[in-house]
């Protein structure tokens, strides 16, 4: 265990970002945080949470895959592919550090998504405990601490301190290139920790129950009568998607720009109407199999493929931002009823 | 207010004026409502729900409620009362399957400026006189309700329900409000000062089309951005331009259309302020061809489907606003 | 585009058929001068520039867009410039808004008689788009041809 005092904070941010690009949630000015690379004069934000989670830095919204350029009847192919530079993430709390083991299990099982892996492997995950959870966190009910996060370092944050553990190989490497982190005993984030977890215990949504939401009961779910009443008021737009920290689905699309043609992959959104629209023109026909698609994913299919592990984090983002309010834990909710 | 609205449908219900009731239902929290259709008795005593959080604007959902057959009964608020009239005159919604309750508003607050607060770990909210009193996993807080005001709600420009067919409270007047006075602060500004301006908001843009959907204006059955044949469709605002040509193309297409009434930038994931494109429009078209209200009556000619012989030339930008 | 790493503007004019597409045709014919790089993109109807046609003019490479139509009151289809001088008025404004320069988007009546105006028209608007330099403000860099 290491500490560094508050007001050395910055140098910390300073000596990190001399070795590798640092992103730290700041805000933006729209009263929002959002990770930005660090300089000096950046100050960590006082809001929980960034509205944009922290997979943005390692499956970004729009990815370059490659380009096309046509002479006679041969066609050129145009690697743009730039290797990203080694980055350290700081702050993520504990919701978004789980999310990378749901995105490992995407896009690092066969065929590996070669993009998402370079990033992952050149990036040093950070977390940092959540001294103030809100009322739209549910994280605990997936096993998640938010009062001890992983991730290749943890901290965590008093009045006076920064607390700092490694965990991983990576963590180690990056805190020895870190002589103001001085050493301190184990105990000292206990209080810290003991004080989050009180507030913890006392989260309103800690009563949601996923018990029972597995394989066999999949068709039940998926026939639910519930589902035309849940959906119907869903405006069909993206939001719940793109700030979901563990929503993967990308489109490839191609752009000509008159003299080449870009591929590049993009964000797409179960919820959109045109989402896997092919030749056959009849993907999921109204926004009731989108809506329960989306939560079918979380809810079922994924847990139903990987061990049980649900495609949520209770990060409480779709919570917070989503137009009409229709969100996971009223659709988990609602679905419990027909399970029992 | 709530028990009133409540009674109201319980009664419409229980005497056939309608067989299904559109409003607000309780979430899990005090502030995420969700619209919903009750059908019966039972729903609407235990989930119905009208409070200072019940912002969201009904009268779009009435273009797919009005076709199901049946009646259908919809509280609408002074502002949501517009963009039904707007929808009647575009003959989007079959009125003579609705039956329209409109309800006085006193104002609806933002979760988002109680978070701006410090506010986090919100429990419950109680109104003590012109106070909202706002229960925490941190403590109690207690803030004046204007504070807490949506910023639509603070520039508020009619408390009249404009189509109804029975009022709950009083009925309002349209009210002088200063909506445009950030349009016009923009507008004295430079060229490459407003450039930076909507380059810093518009670059948050995540693509997620909630303004689109949101907006009763918006109510094409397929958008061209979402037409793969149209060139346009993008779903990656992947360069500038094309957030810019979503949110200039959205906000001209429902120009003359648009009532104001501030859903766009309430739905915003990214706190874009989407509804100041939206009142230049209304602003330049009140100052170019007469004070024109989106939705305030069912017969008026919008400015755009309509013209005069000695309308201004467009080089009139040339003299108009800052540099 | 540049030649000589001069900047040569490109610039696209909408022309309604039955007037100022006459026009070009006209000051073609009288052999008047006017810029090469003046792209004429023909349609039915002042009224029939859909604002997307002038956004999308940008985003592929023009650094100016201008809309001639007939004069109004002479619409071939009786009152469809009227709408376009609305709607273009409103549409600049809101460009304007956005911190587009004024410069570059422009709407001038050019009957088919006028085919002396049409050369003037293009001459005067290729010099004011090239004294603003090329469109940065409005255009998409996927697209930019360096």
């Amino acid at each position: 265990m290491k500490k560094i005092a508050i007001s050395k904070l910055n140098d910390l941010f300073s000596a990190i970002s001399k070795e590798k690009v640092l992103y730290i949630p700041a805000d933006d000015g729209a009263n929002q945080a959002r990770f930005t690379p660090w300089q000096e004069g950046l100050t960590l934000t006082d809001k929980l949470n960034t509205v944009r989670s922290a997979k943005d830095l390692f499956f970004p919204q729009v990815e370059n895959l490659v380009n096309f350029k046509n002479s006679g009847k041969a066609i050129q192919i145009i690697e743009n592919r730039t290797e990203p530079q080694p980055f350290v993430l700081f702050g993520v709390r504990a919701c978004d550090c789980r999310s990378f083991d749901i995105l490992d299990r995407v896009f690092l099982s066969d065929p590996v998504d070669t993009f998402y892996k370079t990033r992952r492997e050149q990036g040093v995950v950070i977390t940092l405990a959540c001294n103030r959870p809100t009322e739209t966190c549910f994280c605990g009910v997936f096993g998640i601490d938010g009062a001890d996060p992983q991730g290749d370092v943890t901290c965590w944050m008093d009045e006076a301190a920064l607390y700092w553990r490694a965990n991983t190989e990576k963590g180690e490497a990056l805190t020895a290139a870190l002589p103001m982190l001085t050493d301190c005993a184990e105990e000292a984030i206990d209080p810290i920790a003991a004080k989050i977890r009180s507030i913890l215990s006392k989260l309103p949504l800690n009563d949601l129950d996923l018990t029972g939401f597995n394989r066999d009961r999949m068709m039940e779910l998926f026939n639910s009568p519930q589902w035309e009443d849940l959906s119907q008021s869903c405006l069909g737009c993206g939001t719940c998607t793109f700030v979901c920290p563990t929503c993967q689905c990308y489109d490839v699309q191609d752009f000509d720009d008159g003299q080449q043609v870009r591929r590049f992959r993009c964000w797409d959104s179960c919820m959109f109407s045109d989402f896997t629209m092919m030749a056959h023109g009849t993907n999921r026909p109204t926004q009731k199999e989108r809506f329960r698609q989306r939560f079918m994913h979380k809810l079922s299919y994924f847990p139903n493929n990987n061990d049980g592990i649900f495609g949520c984090v209770g990060c409480g983002r779709c919570l917070q931002k989503c137009p009409i309010h229709m969100h996971i834990v009223k659709v988990a909710k609602a679905l419990k009823e027909d399970l029992k | 207010m709530q028990e009133r609205l409540k009674q109201k449908a319980l009664e419409l219900l229980e005497n056939g004026t309608a067989d299904r009731i559109l409003g607000w239902k309780i979430g899990e929290f005090f502030y995420d409502l969700t619209p919903a259709v009750f059908k019966t008795r039972q729903e609407i005593q235990e989930e119905f729900v009208y409070s200072p959080f019940a912002g969201a604007n009904l009268s779009k959902y009435l273009i797919a409620e009005s076709r199901k057959g049946g009646k259908v009964a919809v509280f609408l608020k002074p502002c949501d009362s517009y963009s039904f009239t707007q929808l009647l005159k575009e003959h989007r919604i079959w009125r003579e399957n609705v039956y329209v309750v409109g309800v006085q508003c006193g104002g609806m607050c933002d979760m988002e400026k109680l978070r701006a607060k410090g506010c986090e770990g919100v429990l419950s909210v109680g109104e003590d006189g012109e106070n909202i009193v706002v229960e925490t996993l941190y403590g109690t807080n207690v803030f004046p309700r204007a504070e807490l005001l949506e910023d639509r709600c603070i520039t508020c420009k009619s408390k009249k329900v404009v189509t109804f067919d029975e009022l709950i409270g009083e009925q309002g007047t349209e009210l002088e409000s200063d909506r445009f006075s950030q349009v016009a602060q923009l507008e004295a500004m430079t060229s490459q000062e407003r450039f930076a301006f909507w380059q810093k908001e518009l670059s948050r843009c995540i693509r997620c089309n909630a303004c689109r959907n949101v907006c009763p204006a918006c109510s094409c059955e397929k958008c061209v951005f979402d037409n793969p044949g149209s060139g346009v469709r993008n779903k990656a605002a992947a360069d500038s331009f094309e957030e810019s040509l979503f949110h200039i193309i959205r906000a001209f297409h429902v120009t003359g259309r648009c009532t104001d009434c501030g859903e766009c930038s309430r739905v915003c994931p990214q706190n874009i302020p989407l509804h100041l494109l939206n009142r230049k429009m209304i602003k330049d078209m009140n100052e170019l061809y007469g004070t024109y209200q989106a939705g305030a009556d069912p017969d008026t000619k919008p400015p755009l489907t309509d013209f005069t012989l000695d309308d201004e030339e467009p080089s009139i930008v040339h003299t108009r606003g800052g540099q | 585009m540049s030649v000589n790493n001069e900047f040569q503007p490109t610039i696209v004019a909408f022309c309604c058929n039955w007037c100022s597409y006459a026009g070009a045709d006209l000051s073609g014919t009288n052999r008047l001068q006017y810029p090469a790089n003046v792209k004429i993109i023909r349609i039915p109807c002042s009224c029939r520039l859909n604002p997307m046609f002038i956004l999308r003019a940008f985003q592929r490479g023009a650094d100016g867009v201008i809309l001639c139509g007939c004069h109004p009151g002479d619409c071939h289809y009786t009152t469809g410039n009227y709408y376009a001088r609305r709607r273009m008025t409103l549409l600049f404004s809101m460009l304007d808004y956005l911190g587009i320069e004024r410069d570059r988007t422009r709407v001038e009546w050019v009957s088919a008689a006028e085919g002396a105006k049409f050369a003037a028209t293009m001459n005067d608007f290729a010099a004011t788009i090239h004294k603003l330099g090329p469109n940065r403000r409005l255009e998409d860099l996927r697209c930019r041809k360096d």
